[in-house]
């Protein structure tokens, strides 16, 4: 097998690079085709050639893993691998996504060495250009936190930018940054030397071979059923870029993966008269909507238009392959986009215009992941057109997840169980990735939302609030009312405010903070995932003693705060729990931990029918009823006194509301205030994770969760804190914020973020004490600006109390769910 | 004297009135109405018979008459610009596009694109557009007012909901009636599609859902219990008789709330043609009553354009209407019926909601009148009535029902009251219209080939295809396009901008006499989907 896939190798790197090879090659490799027969049985399946599924199966070999089967239904490195520009690219929105592409590139970088196969890997740096005030700080928040995990980079001026190219016009730029280290590569080229190095391991490659569809019993895979027979396995790996949809769907449990292509173009140009060096630096204009590298000796130059020609939303089509034709009517705001940024370039002869289709996913970030339906169904796919920069980090994540269970790296940001079902249907994606596609060079502001694809689920109250002037905003594809438009504001305004620093609903907030403080309030938080757990004995009071973390037995009626923790002793969700009866529980939990919380549950719960999970999220309204003054309201609606002495903290029971009745009562709210929430019916040994703990609480822990007051912050002047800022401890770095919120209270910013305590020799990790938390002078770098920090550490003790002490934080404003 | 009639009739404009209501003198008068002033004439608005008739004159007249005079002694110096034209053509335009499913439309409608161009102020057209909700199809309609907008507005309102509950399956109707007297939601049954301009009475809306009610529960009432296929056609029969039969009747009962007692008085005494196009799948059915005009564009298949009329006009130019309206009055009516092109030599329209002048006897009108308030009761219009009325009554709103069922080439449906259909005629309709739909594909896509060309090279003949198409596409509208055509059109039939600018800056009082109100919906089919029901069979 091996000796026939480096002859795939060696032809093609004899072969001019030119898209005839495949097909050139055609015939002969159809002859062989029938010869081959796959093996009866593998521990994992890799389905897909490209870059994603060469990587997974690269780093899983090293990790000492040999038995696994790669199959393409292709060649390798022949579909949107093979037309990728090649641009290795580090500068990320997300820490995760930077860290992802540091890592790819280092690997591609020794890869020619290890493998021997040429990447053509160049180092050539690239160039972000601004041409706006805006897209500057956006381009100084990613250049911190490129800095705080160490990819050198740095703002630059305009006169400096046109030092690094030869071409380029800077009259209309306010400044740039520069990202030295990052590279040019050859896609295909590394596809096929991961394919090559993790065949020499002992992975087994095989191409045209199409997988139909997994095999799957009692919610685990079993095999795969290709064109060519079947195969037994533990493990499957989807990768197969803009079709892993259709394929996640072919199953007789269909696994949802939510992505969808468009096309996407791209120039190449044939050589300048005095060829562009190698070492040329790549351009971004993101504000000019194109991306610019040299391209032997000219260049290739594409971008993201503002309106996208989604494709293949039927599924695969042969003759919509065959036919991907150049649009240049399409292409041209990109082309007169070029040229005024290289006027010089316009005696450039064209080559070509390539029309590549790129994968996007509803909230452009890629999907990793287990299957919250079937065990041991992997998925890695939807790179939004970053595969190239993602491919080497995302498959050494991928690796890990299905070696050890977890990756080494948090990738919560980009597991696939993010999604729910709803966010799967077709037209849902077409509409959705029409926006996402632009969005990769538009300026992305924080709290933004999306604008298409709404409405996929609602509260029961939903018209009534829109009716009063609410802004939605989607989380996990509920609407949740963001904060309510007084009738005299100018909507359209509100709407289109774009911006980093204070925000145009800051006086709006201001007073509904100061309602639910001073007065009384109702919040609508039906999105909140509700599930109930009950059982016919004491199973269900047993298996949740086991996955959460704080003691549940406790007497009926009572509410606990606690969380399930994995075997790391970390946080895979937390909880509010109430003790219905001996045996039921209701937990409730953020509303995006649906579907993660559902699978974390299924998979760690006994195979017991005397045991019932059932999700209730859709059969109550839930109201939160929140201020000083919500006591008075619930007394007086259920003539039944509420006072502390009758109605404890932590409480639960059912009782009537108004007209209504059934309605559960629970003295507890999400928001550390005063208050209750009402579930409105529409129509409880050894823990999980606690090893990790014990050895947390001896060892000492190694990152701590802490709160920071910014103190010389002006809110209405500089520039907002929002998530993702590095945090410096007596100038030296610590970790990120979060989230971060303003406290209407104390009036001022107020984030969450980790502290880590690296070496300063060795940069290793270490303990954390709470002494070190509060020893430190703390700055928060906004875009490249330090504020003073005040740290506390997270007052998690507090956070459900009912009567609030004085310095107790306004944790309405921090909740981020 | 013109006091209390301004204040009945504030919208009736002399021009409109004398449109409709045109004179048994016409001929004699001819001479006296173009001599004299416009501004004498307009005091002569509302003088009882004989007067009356001298303000009578046929528009025609006054077209040649200002025509003629334009030149030489209207000042009109000042002209519109390019993007000032465009803003008053583009001011009404709406377009709806049938959403799609899963990336695909299945509905045999693309969708629709509607304008509507005043004369009037206020405009007395309308224009409806409505998806069925409980039954499948679309309706759409253009609806022409005369003496005032009152009943134009209210058929626009009304005449779906008719249409749609006449359509309605036993069961959906006992649903409906049931949410209603249980105080439950109900079920949606229209899904409109309007232009914000395209309001609905807020004030009459309990009075015209009662209305409404009564007629579905007499649906329910007169069920058989066998459960047949509902007739399209009678439906629509049903529905605009009924609902003519409920103007008349709730202008006869009046209403405690003075607005709304004086509101429905002026929707009866007021008219309105309709032409209703009902389209679910291939089935077509095109009701008409009056003088607007449905036009089929088809296109054959050497890609020329020729136009299929689906509706008949109501009027005096059609032998039929005027034999009708002789065989259903005494023979001694013979030559009083039909005079000067007009019904009782007054209405141009042969058929119309509203307008019970020509509906009620003398004594029920007499009778509302004088009950009716003050403003009713000083008015001398409405005391007046039609010269050689004998056998009320003369005017129906029954309208006449063509059927068609869709076939490939039948590209789109205009819909357009007769302010188009007089300046222009139907081939050019269907050629514009046409042409403007096709058109969007007209330029090949580049390929470079092996071809040498440079950036430079590509970038500016990009830059002239983009030119070329956004004039071609100034409008995005076809009924905008098609207005652009039928007022700005000089004699080889192309836009003159001049032209346009001049009959877009006209004053108020003066637009009325060189056009009508122009009101205009073009539906486009989607042939594939009428392909792939021709298939199946």
């Amino acid at each position: 097998m091996f000796h026939r896939f480096l002859s795939i190798i060696r032809r093609q790197r004899t072969s001019p690079r030119c898209q005839n090879w495949c097909l050139a090659r055609s015939s002969a490799s159809a002859a062989e085709a029938h010869s081959v027969t796959l093996p009866a049985q593998a521990q994992v399946v890799i389905c897909g050639g490209g870059i994603m599924g060469t990587s997974v199966a690269y780093h899983l070999s090293r990790m000492g893993w040999k038995d696994i089967v790669l199959l393409e239904q292709g060649r390798l490195a022949a579909g949107s691998t093979r037309f990728c520009a090649g641009i290795l690219s580090t500068a990320r929105h997300l820490t995760i996504e930077q860290k992802m592409a540091d890592y790819s590139n280092k690997l591609y970088e020794q890869l020619e060495q290890e493998t021997g196969i040429q990447t053509g890997y160049i180092r050539t740096g690239s160039v972000f250009l601004a041409q706006t005030q805006d897209r500057l700080i956006s381009l100084k928040r990613i250049n911190s936190r490129l800095n705080v995990i160490g990819i050198p980079s740095e703002i630059i001026s305009p006169k400096k930018v046109a030092e690094l190219h030869p071409f380029l016009n800077v009259h209309d730029l306010v400044g740039a940054m520069h990202v030295p280290e990052d590279a040019v590569v050859s896609s295909a080229d590394v596809a096929l030397a991961l394919a090559s190095a993790a065949s020499q391991n002992g992975v087994q490659i095989y191409d045209r071979t199409s997988v139909l569809h997994v095999m799957v019993k009692k919610g685990q895979v079993t095999g795969v059923e290709t064109d060519k027979g079947q195969i037994e396995c533990q493990y499957f790996v989807n990768c197969a870029g803009q079709w892993a949809y259709e394929l996640g769907l072919s199953n007789e449990e269909p696994v949802s993966i939510p992505l969808h292509a468009c096309e996407h173009f791209y120039l190449l140009t044939r050589p300048l008269e005095t060829p562009l060096q190698n070492n040329t630096p790549t351009i971004v204009d993101p504000d000019g909507r194109i991306y610019i590298r040299n391209w032997q000796g000219g260049i290739l130059s594409g971008g993201f238009e503002k309106n996208p020609k989604p494709i293949f939303t039927e599924g695969k089509n042969q003759l919509e392959i065959q036919n991907l034709q150049e649009d240049w009517d399409h292409f041209e705001p990109l082309l007169s986009s070029l040229l005024r940024r290289m006027p010089e370039l316009e005696m450039l002869e064209i080559l070509k215009l390539v029309n590549c289709p790129e994968t996007f996913t509803p909230d452009m970030r890629c999907i990793m992941g287990e299957s919250p339906v079937v065990r041991g169904y992997f998925v890695l796919a939807g790179m939004n057109s970053a595969g190239l920069s993602f491919g080497g980090g995302a498959g050494k994540y991928l690796a890990e997840w299905i070696v050890h269970g977890y990756p080494s790296e948090n990738v919560w940001e980009l597991d696939l169980k993010r999604f729910g079902a709803l966010q799967s249907s077709r037209t849902f994606l077409r509409h959705r990735v029409m926006e996402v596609m632009p969005l990769i060079y538009d300026l992305k502001v924080p709290r933004w939302d999306f604008q298409t694809g709404r409405q996929l689920r609602t509260s029961p109250l939903y018209d009534r609030l829109d009716a009063q002037g609410a802004r939605w905003m989607e989380k996990h594809g509920f609407e949740r009312p963001k904060y309510f438009v007084p009738p005299d504001k100018d909507l359209l305004a509100l709407e289109q405010s774009k911006t980093f620093y204070k925000p145009d609903w800051f006086d709006i907030v201001e007073s509904e903070v100061k309602c639910c403080k001073e007065a009384v309030c109702v919040i609508d938080m039906s999105s909140f995932t509700k599930f109930e757990i009950t059982s016919t004995g004491d199973q269900a009071l047993e298996v949740l003693q086991f996955l959460f973390s704080n003691d549940l037995d406790v007497p009926v009626g009572h509410i606990v705060h606690t969380g399930m923790l994995n075997e790391a002793g970390g946080y895979e969700n937390d909880c509010s729990i109430a003790r219905l009866s001996k045996r039921s529980f209701f937990m409730i939990s953020p509303t995006d931990q649906q579907v993660h919380c559902w699978a974390w549950l299924r998979k760690h719960m006994p195979e017991d029918s005397s045991l019932v999970l059932e999700d209730v999220t859709w059969k109550y309204t839930a109201l939160n009823l929140i201020g000083p003054r919500a006591v008075d309201v619930l007394s007086e609606l259920s003539y039944a006194p509420m006072t502390p002495d009758h109605f404890p903290t932590l409480f639960c029971k059912e009782m009537s509301v108004g007209y209504a009745n059934g309605i559960r009562v629970m003295s507890m709210t999400h928001t550390g205030e005063p208050g209750f929430m009402l579930y409105i019916p529409i129509e409880g040994m050894d823990f999980m994770g606690q090893d990790a703990l014990l050895q947390q609480k001896q060892n000492g822990v190694y990152r701590r969760f802490t709160l920071f007051i910014l103190e010389d912050h002006d809110t209405d002047l500089d520039l907002w804190p929002w998530w993702g800022e590095p945090i410096y401890r007596n100038g030296q770095y610590v970790g990120q914020t979060t989230s971060s919120a303003y406290s209407y209270t104390l009036e001022r910013h107020v984030c969450l973020g980790f502290v880590h305590n690296f070496s300063e020799d060795t940069g290793e990790e270490q303990v954390v004490t709470a002494d070190f938390v509060n020893r430190g002078e703390y700055e928060i770098d906004i875009a490249g600006c330090r504020f003073q920090a005040k740290a506390k550490l997270y007052p998690v003790a507090s956070f459900f109390t009912h009567k609030r002490r004085k310095d107790d934080v306004e944790l309405s404003d921090l909740h981020g769910k | 004297m013109p006091a209390p009639t301004q204040l009945f009739f504030p919208l009736v404009r002399n021009c409109e009135l004398s449109r409709i209501y045109g004179t048994a003198c016409y001929c004699h008068h001819k001479h006296l109405c173009c001599s004299s002033p416009y501004l004498s004439q307009s005091r002569l608005r509302y003088t009882p018979h004989p007067a009356y008739a001298t303000f009578c004159r046929p528009k025609e007249s006054w077209w040649q008459y200002t025509q003629g005079r334009r030149y030489a002694s209207t000042p009109q110096k000042f002209y519109l610009t390019p993007p000032q034209v465009n803003s008053i053509l583009k001011a009404n335009e709406y377009s709806f596009k049938v959403p799609e499913f899963d990336g695909k439309n299945v509905s045999s409608i693309l969708g629709f694109d509607s304008n509507q161009l005043p004369a009037n102020a206020p405009i007395e057209d309308r224009r409806s557009a409505a998806t069925c909700l409980q039954t499948r199809g679309m309706l759409l309609g253009v609806f022409d007012g005369h003496a005032g907008c009152a009943c134009s507005q209210a058929v626009s309102e009304r005449l779906f909901y008719y249409i749609a509950v006449s359509l309605l399956p036993h069961e959906t109707l006992l649903e409906i009636e049931n949410a209603v007297e249980s105080g439950r939601a109900l079920l949606p049954i229209l899904q409109w599609h309007k232009h914000p301009n395209d309001y609905f009475s807020k004030e009459a809306s309990k009075l015209y859902f009662n209305s409404l009610r009564t007629y579905w529960q007499e649906l329910i009432d007169l069920n058989t219990g066998e459960s047949t296929d509902i007739d399209v056609k009678e439906a629509l029969i049903n529905a605009f008789k009924r609902l003519d039969n409920d103007i008349s009747l709730e202008a006869q009962v009046g209403d405690p709330n003075s607005f709304l007692n004086y509101l429905v008085l002026r929707v009866a005494f007021s008219g309105a043609t309709a032409c209703v196009a009902h389209v679910d799948g291939v089935d077509l059915h095109v009701a008409n009553t009056g003088d607007s005009r449905a036009m089929l564009g088809v296109q054959e298949e050497d890609g020329s354009w020729s136009a299929v009329t689906l509706s008949n006009d109501h009027n005096a130019q059609n032998d039929r209407e005027v034999e009708r309206l002789k065989l259903e009055h005494p023979k001694g009516e013979a030559k009083s019926v039909v005079k000067q092109d007009r019904l009782l030599g007054l209405l141009m329209p042969f058929r119309a909601f509203g307008d019970v002048k020509f509906k009620w006897s003398i004594d029920l009108q007499k009778r509302v009148i004088e009950s009716g308030p003050d403003q009713l009761n000083d008015n001398e219009y409405t005391k007046f009535i039609p010269p050689n009325y004998h056998t009320p009554p003369y005017l129906t709103a029954e309208p006449e029902v063509t059927y068609h069922r869709l076939r490939p080439q039948d590209k789109f449906l205009v819909l357009a009251t007769d302010g188009l259909w007089e300046t222009m005629h139907r081939h050019d309709v269907v050629k514009i219209v046409g042409e403007y739909l096709t058109g969007m594909h007209h330029q090949q896509p580049i390929a470079v080939g092996g071809y040498k060309v440079t950036l430079g090279q590509m970038h500016g003949l990009l830059t002239e295809r983009r030119a070329k198409m956004s004039s071609v596409f100034e409008d995005q509208n076809a009924a905008t396009h098609l207005i652009r055509h039928a007022v700005g059109n000089n004699e080889f039939g192309a836009v003159d901008h001049e032209r346009l600018s001049k009959m877009l800056s006209l004053p108020e009082e003066l637009a009325r006499m060189y056009r009508d109100d122009i009101t205009i919906i073009v539906v486009q089919f989607n042939s594939h989907v009428v392909g792939a029901y021709q298939n199946q069979e």
